[in-house]
């Protein structure tokens, strides 16, 4: 417990504390018995009541008077057993400045408890799948269910809820990888992570025209409208795009660089947009699920977003 | 009241409670009672027990956070209807109390039903009032001892039952008695059945008359709905005073006196240990114990029934008639109650029968606006978290509509199983140039296959990006 910056203020705590308490017992004690001035009613029968307890001499519109009837005993016992109560809660339990009480509760330790139960109900049922090869797990309709619910959770802020991706995020769907597309790479991605890294390629190209141009060049590769001189002209600076995206565009899934040559854009396809990103260069992190949901929950999620590109979703949800 | 002297004396604040032994009462109200009692308690304790359609009738499980209710299938989100039903006991008890004052407290409060449980065992066996008292101010013998702890033993047993039946509302009543015979109940299982049972058996063994007194919010501040013309348990004064033990003695001494003969039976009858003779107390439950004690001694000595009645302070005090009295019950106050009450329990039974158990929540996906797809067509994506409420499993067709040319690109056929509940991420297309730029309200409609009644619509906003 580090929140105070001086060990006064435990101390202060603690002392207000039991004072407050110790407070409690001695007015609890000193009212159980009072000297009372009362006015003693003689009138009789008809206040019987009044005659015997008295009143406190209270009164309220002329004739509202305050009976000083005893109040239960055992009301009284119960004030003393929340005295014990706190007392011996405190004891127990943190409450007293630094004091981390007998028992060492913390709300931490109580969420890992909550977490180890649920861990041990529901850990079977993801288990069960860990030892089967992902293309298995892939088309088990109950599996299916389970991914698609773990996605909705985990996945879909960024992928949709239909896991086709937005701007920056990769549609999941089709059959087009950054990293690649097996079951095993999906698991692996999802389990550690991706950085995906475009550096700024302003100034190895040279002057705003020659982005221009490789930009219409890029556009060229998956066929594009475009202007032919300057695909020319790029096609020559393309050299310096070449160690990632390969000479012929077509990309490099170790390093996570995208295919040129398809209709498929992760940060949009035209050419604005192609010229922005070859001038500022692009940074995406796909973040590391391993440590977060367990190798077992990452297994399943793998083989339905496997699924979603290679088993038929109508016979999947069956 | 200022001519007595004032004078300091040594007061205890606290006092220890003066044990009541109650007589038994018999006639009319007491047989009334006793009716309450075993209507309550039948359904208390049956209920659990009652089978609908392959499970237990009427089941709160809360970890599944679903309510059965015979046919009802209730979720969270039906919460609405708990605080309805809420309102409406309140409405009722302001309506009883304002007519018939706290006939609440004194025939169906379970205080009053498991003290008079308790209190028929201690009768039998410890006897009738005073062998109580004797008993209990007799040193402790072997006939104390055993009678004391068999009393005891059955009020535990007792407690012990209606704990576990509490229980059995929330956890199936034939799993718990397995558990309990098996000795396999959970910590939480445990805690509840003994915590309620403890509660019994503290409440309606030990506690009984004080719960009323100091422990019921209900009874302070029911007050606040009492008038002149709310029934209450009154005592003929001008007809029962003045009070002679020995009428026949004191008439011959041509003395005037009243019917009430000074028997006292009133008094040991009342459960919270009160004397009716002296009017309207905050004490007073209501039971009418009293009026049956009254009435039995009346008719032993040849005297009117009803020096002890059902009246109010407006016909005690003026002499109405009984019809007068019942003229009188059509007040405002009545009125209003009434109304409200109705309107409340309509509205409640209507939105209950008319509720569809289906229910269609629209999330939109929040990572993208929309989106351009093939042949130029805009695309907004949603996930539909769609539960069946009901118990019977269903085909649902889904549909869309608001913009002319709107279409699901994804099923429009969902599955679903009986008290489940599913999220179904959908994508809807509209071809370009079609609704406004910006947000476009559409519909989701989701119609049971087999069952036309069985659909729901639910707004949703569709977006055409610039």
């Amino acid at each position: 417990m580090s929140d105070f910056t001086s060990g006064f203020w435990n101390i202060y705590i603690t002392v207000l504390a039991l004072l407050g308490i110790a407070g409690c017992a001695i007015l609890l004690w000193a009212q159980s018995v009072q000297k009372v001035t009362m006015t003693t009613d003689a009138a009789g029968d008809g206040a019987n009541n009044a005659a015997q307890v008295g009143t406190t001499g209270h009164v309220w519109d002329e004739d509202l008077t305050e009976l000083n009837t005893p109040m239960p005993r055992w009301w009284m016992w119960m004030f003393y057993i929340t005295i014990v109560f706190g007392l011996a809660y405190l004891f127990l339990y943190p409450g007293l400045g630094s004091y981390a009480g007998k028992l060492g509760w913390k709300s931490s330790g109580a969420y890992q408890e909550e977490l180890s139960k649920a861990d041990a109900e529901y850990g079977p049922l993801f288990n069960k799948y860990l030892t089967q090869d992902l293309k298995v797990v892939a088309v088990d309709p109950k599996a299916h269910a389970m991914g698609e619910r773990l996605f909705l959770t985990y996945c879909s802020q960024c992928h949709g809820s239909d896991a086709r991706g937005s701007k920056g995020f990769p549609n999941l769907t089709d059959r087009d990888w950054l990293f690649g597309g097996d079951p095993e790479t999906i698991k692996t991605t999802i389990m550690n992570g991706r950085n995906g890294q475009m550096p700024s390629m302003a100034a190895a190209l040279g002057t705003d025209k020659d982005v221009e141009n490789v930009a219409n060049y890029v556009l060229s590769l998956s066929g594009a409208t475009s202007d032919p001189i300057k695909v020319v002209f790029g096609k020559s600076k393309f050299i310096n795009c070449a160690p990632c995206h390969g000479a012929d565009g077509t990309g490099n899934q170790m390093l996570g660089a995208p295919n040129l040559t398809d209709k498929i854009w992760l940060f949009g396809g035209s050419k604005e947009t192609i010229m922005e990103t070859i001038q500022q260069g692009r940074s995406s992190t796909m973040p590391a699920f391993k440590d977060f949901l367990g190798e077992a929950k990452v297994h399943v999620l793998a083989a339905y977003v496997w699924s979603l590109s290679n088993v038929n979703q109508d016979q999947a949800q069956k | 009241m200022n001519n007595a002297a004032p004078q300091v004396s040594i007061v205890k604040m606290y006092s220890a409670r003066e044990e009541i032994y109650p007589r038994e009462a018999k006639g009319r109200y007491a047989s009334l009672r006793w009716l309450c009692v075993w209507l309550t308690q039948l359904v208390f304790y049956g209920l659990p027990w009652m089978v609908w359609n392959g499970r237990q009738a009427v089941l709160f499980d809360l970890e599944a956070r679903k309510f059965y209710i015979f046919g009802l299938v209730l979720w969270p989100q039906d919460f609405i209807y708990l605080a309805a039903l809420l309102i409406i006991c309140a409405y009722s008890l302001f309506l009883f109390t304002a007519v018939a004052g706290r006939v609440w407290c004194g025939f169906a409060c379970p205080q009053t039903v498991y003290t008079e449980f308790f209190l028929w065992i201690e009768r039998k066996i410890e006897g009738a009032r005073s062998a109580r008292i004797r008993l209990s101010r007799q040193p402790w013998t072997f006939e104390k001892i055993a009678k004391k702890t068999a009393k005891h033993f059955s009020w535990g047993l007792l407690a012990l039952w209606t704990g576990f039946t509490f229980v059995t509302y929330f956890t199936p009543a034939h799993t718990l008695l397995h558990e309990v015979i098996s000795a396999a109940l959970g910590p939480w299982e445990w805690f509840w059945v003994l915590f309620y049972s403890f509660a019994t058996y503290g409440n309606a063994g030990w506690m009984r008359e004080q719960v009323c007194k100091y422990m019921c919010p209900y009874a302070r501040f029911q007050s606040s709905m009492f008038d002149k013309d709310t029934l209450i348990i009154t005592y003929d004064q001008k007809r029962g005073e003045p009070r002679s033990a020995n009428p026949k003695r004191e008439r011959e001494a041509d003395k005037e006196v009243g019917d009430c003969i000074d028997c006292s039976m009133c008094v040991q009858v009342c459960p919270t240990g009160i004397d009716i003779r002296k009017g309207l107390q905050y004490e007073c439950i209501g039971c009418a114990a009293c009026i049956d004690a009254c009435n039995s001694i009346m008719a032993k000595i040849e005297a009117p029934l009803g020096l002890i009645r059902y009246s109010t302070e407006h016909a005690i005090n003026n002499h109405l008639s009984l019809k007068q009295m019942q003229q009188r019950v059509m007040r405002p106050r009545v009125l209003i109650y009434s109304g409200l009450l109705m309107v409340i329990v309509l509205t409640f039974f209507g939105a209950l029968f008319m509720r569809t158990p289906l229910k269609l929540d629209v999330i939109r996906d929040r990572g993208s606006l929309g989106r351009e797809v093939e042949d130029g067509l805009i695309e907004n994506v949603y996930r539909l978290q769609i539960m069946n409420t009901a118990e019977t499993a269903h085909r649902f067709k889904l549909s869309v509509s608001g913009i002319e040319s709107i279409t699901l690109a994804t099923s429009d056929e969902v599955q679903l199983d009986g008290t489940a509940s599913r999220a179904v991420p959908v994508r809807v297309r509209v071809a370009h140039g079609e609704g406004k730029t910006g947000s476009n309200k559409i519909f989701f409609e989701l119609k049971a296959v087999d069952d036309d009644s069985l659909h729901v619509k639910e707004k949703a906003v569709f977006f055409v990006p610039r």
